[in-house]
């Protein structure tokens, strides 16, 4: 299908979009959800299962209690009641990625129900109401061989690993986002980053989209003003922050498409390409799977006590959106400024690096300037760029001490994230301490005076300004491993000027 | 030395405690035995000759080296084999499984090894446990020793015939909706539930999650106590397993052997009476409370009302249970696949596997629970069948405020002719019309031996409250005591 689709600000200008999203995150848990086996990533495909993952005929699952423990607490920082008592269902249907050929999930009983999260866009907040946080069992790994799509269909061979099959899911569901208008791609991906942060500040996943610890699927629909909400598409497959957004513009675009033609929106999940940055359709309502869910009978019902619950609750951490603010405060950063470090993705390593000693404003100077500079030429993300907030903050330190200057920090700053050391033996070894023997120093000012002598007696005659001349000779002779203000310091008082 | 066969466990146990006769003798005895008869029985799917005889010499080299034993240990034992033995074939009874040797063993299993039991094989069922005639192996039936053209009950079919016939002195069974009493009853032979989650159900392949109940099998009450306090206990592999001591029914079973019931009171079910059972059961049931009464037991008529929608509740429960847990197979990871000749798809060779492993019964209890569950329907049938169970469970609990057990024939019917009731499903399921409520409440119940009719045995069920399994081998024993035991004759 070719058609053309329209201009994003004229879809807006027109029809309102209502979004949802559902995330899946896989816990770290040291052990799956119901059996004992590691859930490390990678590995040997089909070496971290067991009869029970593995869904061999008599095999029980045995709930993980450290997964129920992460789930509550995720459930209470995005503001949720929790059950006090809910039981897990089971979700019939056939794939060779299930073992059991069902899914332990929960269904009408889910462990954390009717929260929010408040999400930061363009200085505005939003309210993303959140519908039901629940406990589920993840799925094996398909790989479908010699089809062209690499999907089941046209495959002549399906390979199966369930080293991931019964890792411990937790699926956060949103109720249905009205009145975000234009910025509905955009709060799709605040929303997004702001769950994923949270769920880092808990220390329950490593939360990476890369690795499909953090999986996104994306409601989206359109309606004309007025009207009722449009039918819905569920987009799959969007593993990227980026995608979130892209996901949402595009499947707005293509809906409004539809819809402008006269026709009328399938309700139906799509898959979204990272490649082209669309989306084509999948399964459609009308085939889908009956799961006939039901209460699984193998497991009993959980019954957190409310007390434990309050327990979690008040040992929650302070939430990345409060801590920002607060670091906002502390590090007396305006919004703009805030923003720009929030863009960088520095907030976390500025803060380890004052936390190793450096003021937040030399933190924030390294690691936006030369750093952030550094990592966007070389491609990648600046947690990577090579340097640690540890050697930032023993570089600024140096600075500090007047071991190094600004022109020599930079130069060891490049042998850090060149690997060779530390910034103190970089400095050793490279020997670019400032030279502060002032004895040295003296019979180099001495030279430069000599060599200078109209300059010098413009100083001596009041121009002070024109030491900067005979301050460039001290460290060009120095080769710049003198301190500046110190080479000023004994010109002036050797040409006898007041400074 | 007489022959061993012919003995109970506890005096088996007493053989080889004293060195009177080795585990190994013990064992060959009944592999013989095995040699000798089940070709006209099948009561066994698999004879496992060298893990029985290896079990056997290492329960000898324990002894001779002056290791202290348990109370069964040295006795042979026959699994039903819808428990997973390692590296042993574990089918089900269906062609399905053909051939499936699972890697690890159930928790009955490890626990009947620590037990120092020494297990002689695998023992024949209905498919998948769905039946009360053994008719619905896969693997053809298993003939009753008191007139081998007629039905050992089922599912456990196999586990009872193998006591009935000298095969095994004891024998494990599961019981979903009565397939460890009903065999028990119509072979002359006593079939213990316990309690649902007083036996681990890990390493039990799965018909009904919240009815099955592993559980002993044995000729005489002591002996199946024996082997209940062998395997029974909490297992934190089964969430659904109770975290609490068994009731000491050993104890239990010896003070009822005493005759003495005074005391004690006996419920009849009213709902029970009426046309439930043919005239010889009705008979023997009634000389048998007679007998009760005569060992001081008091007894009473109690109504449980809603026990009349036990069997329709059942078979939507644990069909839907079934069509879920039989999911899995599906010729991918294990067992029997079919059509996989490069050509077909995945899902093509799922179903034909399924058509060509499954037999009739199983098809029809999973359409029967994929149909229950089924959007639109789950209310009125799943849900509305859970609400029933909940108020079979407040009868029971109602019935226990006034009597300690309550008492009924085990199965309305004698064991009948092979292929009498297979052409209707109906008249199958009503054989374990009183054996059903108590897997619905989850409380235990134990037959035994009460009288003969027309030659064939009758056996007599007692329920009680959960977590009391004590007091239904007290009451079993005593009426043992007082009708002595049932020997078919010869082979």
């Amino acid at each position: 299908m070719t058609t053309t689709l329209p201009a994003y600000d004229e879809v807006v200008a027109r029809y309102e979009p209502v979004i949802g999203l559902e995330t899946h995150v896989e816990l770290g848990t040291n052990t799956k959800m119901f059996c004992g086996c590691p859930t490390d990533f990678g590995g040997e495909p089909n070496t971290r299962v067991c009869p029970v993952c593995l869904g061999l005929p008599g095999s029980l699952p045995v709930a993980n209690a450290a997964a129920i423990e992460a789930t509550i607490r995720i459930g209470l920082a995005l503001n949720c009641s929790i059950a006090t008592w809910c039981r897990f269902a089971r979700k019939n249907y056939f794939y060779p990625d299930m073992p059991k050929n069902f899914q332990i999930s929960q269904y009408d009983e889910p462990l954390c129900v009717d929260g929010y999260l408040d999400v930061d866009v363009n200085g505005e907040t939003v309210r993303i109401g959140i519908e039901r946080v629940h406990l589920e069992e993840d799925t094996g790994k398909t790989l479908h061989v010699g089809g062209a799509t690499g999907r089941i269909h046209g495959a002549t061979e399906s390979l199966v690993d369930y080293n991931r099959a019964g890792i411990p899911l937790v699926e956060i569901v949103t109720k249905p986002i009205p009145g975000t208008g234009a910025l509905a791609p955009e709060v799709a991906r605040a929303y997004v980053t702001e769950l994923r942060d949270v769920i880092r500040s808990l220390g329950v996943s490593d939360v990476r989209m890369e690795e499909g610890s953090l999986r996104c699927d994306v409601n989206t629909s359109l309606n004309l003003p007025g009207q009722e909400w449009g039918t819905r598409t569920e987009t799959k497959n969007v593993n990227s922050l980026r995608s979130v957004e892209r996901a949402v513009r595009s499947e707005m675009l293509r809906q409004a498409a539809v819809l402008d033609a006269g026709g009328r929106i399938t309700q139906e999940t799509r898959h979204f390409h990272e490649d082209t940055g669309d989306t084509t359709p999948g399964r459609s309502k009308e085939t889908a799977t009956d799961y006939r869910y039901f209460p699984e009978p193998d497991l009993v019902p959980l019954a957190p006590d409310p007390a434990w619950v309050a327990e979690l609750k008040a040992a929650l951490p302070e939430l990345p959106r409060l801590h920002r603010r607060r670091l906002q405060q502390d590090w007396g950063l305006s919004e703009a400024d805030m923003q720009s470090v929030l863009n960088a993705g520095a907030v976390e390593l500025i803060e380890a690096t004052v936390a190793a000693g450096a003021t937040p404003a030399a933190a924030r100077k390294w690691w936006l300037g030369e750093l952030s500079r550094r990592a966007n030429e070389t491609g990648v993300e600046l947690a990577d760029v090579g340097a640690t907030p540890a050697q930032v903050a023993e570089l600024q330190g140096l600075v500090d001490a007047g071991k190094l200057n600004d022109k020599l920090a930079r130069t060891v700053l490049e042998g850090v994230v060149a690997g060779e050391g530390s910034p103190t033996e970089i400095m050793t070894n490279r020997k670019l301490e400032v030279v502060s023997d002032t004895g040295a120093l003296t019979a180099a000012v001495d030279e430069a005076i000599a060599a200078n002598s109209a300059i010098a007696d413009k100083v001596r005659s009041g121009k002070v300004a024109a030491a900067g001349a005979l301050v460039g000779a001290v460290m060009k002779a120095t080769r710049g491993q003198a301190d500046a203000q110190t080479v000023r310091t004994l010109i002036l008082e050797r040409l006898g000027v007041e400074g | 030395m007489t022959d061993v066969t012919a003995m109970t466990a506890t005096q088996i146990a007493g053989l080889v405690a004293t060195g009177a006769a080795s585990a190994v003798e013990v064992t060959q005895a009944h592999l013989d035995r095995i040699a000798a008869v089940d070709g006209r029985i099948n009561a066994f799917l698999h004879v496992d000759t060298e893990g029985a005889l290896a079990a056997a010499r290492d329960i000898d080299a324990r002894r001779a080296a002056g290791e202290e034993l348990g109370p069964l240990a040295g006795v042979p034992v026959a699994v039903k084999d819808v428990l997973t033995t390692k590296g042993v074939p574990t089918t089900v009874g269906s062609k399905i499984l053909e051939g499936w040797r699972p890697p690890y063993d159930s928790t009955i299993v490890e626990r009947l090894r620590a037990a120092g039991t020494v297990m002689l094989g695998k023992t024949n069922m209905d498919e998948f446990a769905m039946g009360s005639s053994t008719e619905y192996s896969a693997y053809g039936p298993t003939r009753n020793p008191w007139d081998t053209d007629r039905i050992p009950g089922g599912s456990g079919g196999g586990s009872a015939a193998a006591l009935a016939a000298y095969e095994a002195p004891l024998a494990i069974g599961s019981d979903t909706g009565g397939s460890i009493r009903q065999p028990g009853a119509v072979t002359g032979t006593v079939g213990a539930k316990p309690t649902y989650g007083g036996t681990s159900r890990y390493g039990l392949v799965a018909f009904s999650s919240s009815l099955d109940t592993p559980g002993p099998c044995a000729r005489t009450v002591l002996d199946a106590a024996l082997l209940h306090a062998a395997i029974g206990g909490h297992d934190p592999r089964d969430s659904t397993s109770i975290p609490a001591p068994v009731p000491d029914v050993v104890a239990a079973a010896k003070l009822g052997a005493t005759g003495d019931l005074s005391g004690v009171r006996l419920g009849i079910v009213t709902e029970f009476g009426g046309e439930g059972a043919e005239p010889g059961v009705t008979a023997a049931f009634n000389e048998a409370v007679a007998t009760l009464t005569k060992l001081g037991a008091e007894i009473v008529e109690v109504s449980c009302p809603h026990f009349r929608y036990a069997l329709p509740a059942y078979y939507l429960i644990a069909p839907s249970e079934c069509s879920s847990n039989l999911a899995r197979f599906d010729g991918v990871r294990f067992g029997l696949r079919t059509g996989d000749d490069g050509n077909r798809s995945l899902e093509e060779v799922m179903s034909l596997t399924r058509e060509a492993g499954f037999g009739p019964e199983v098809k029809r209890r999973i359409m029967l629970g994929t149909y229950a569950l089924s959007s639109g329907y789950y209310d009125a049938y799943y849900g509305q069948a859970q609400k029933v169970r909940t108020l079979i469970t407040r009868d029971f609990t109602a019935a226990f405020e006034r009597v300690d057990a309550l008492i009924s024939p085990t199965t309305p019917f004698v064991a009948f002719p092979l292929g009498a009731r297979t052409s209707d499903p109906y008249q199958m399921y009503l054989a374990d019309l009183f054996t059903i409520p108590s897997n619905l409440y989850g409380g235990p119940g134990i037959s035994v031996p009460c009288g003969l009719s027309d030659g064939l045995p009758v056996g007599l069920q007692v329920m009680a409250p959960t977590l009391a399994d004590d007091r239904m081998y007290r009451v079993a024993a005593a009426l043992e005591s007082a009708v002595g035991t049932f020997t078919p004759p010869a082979l």
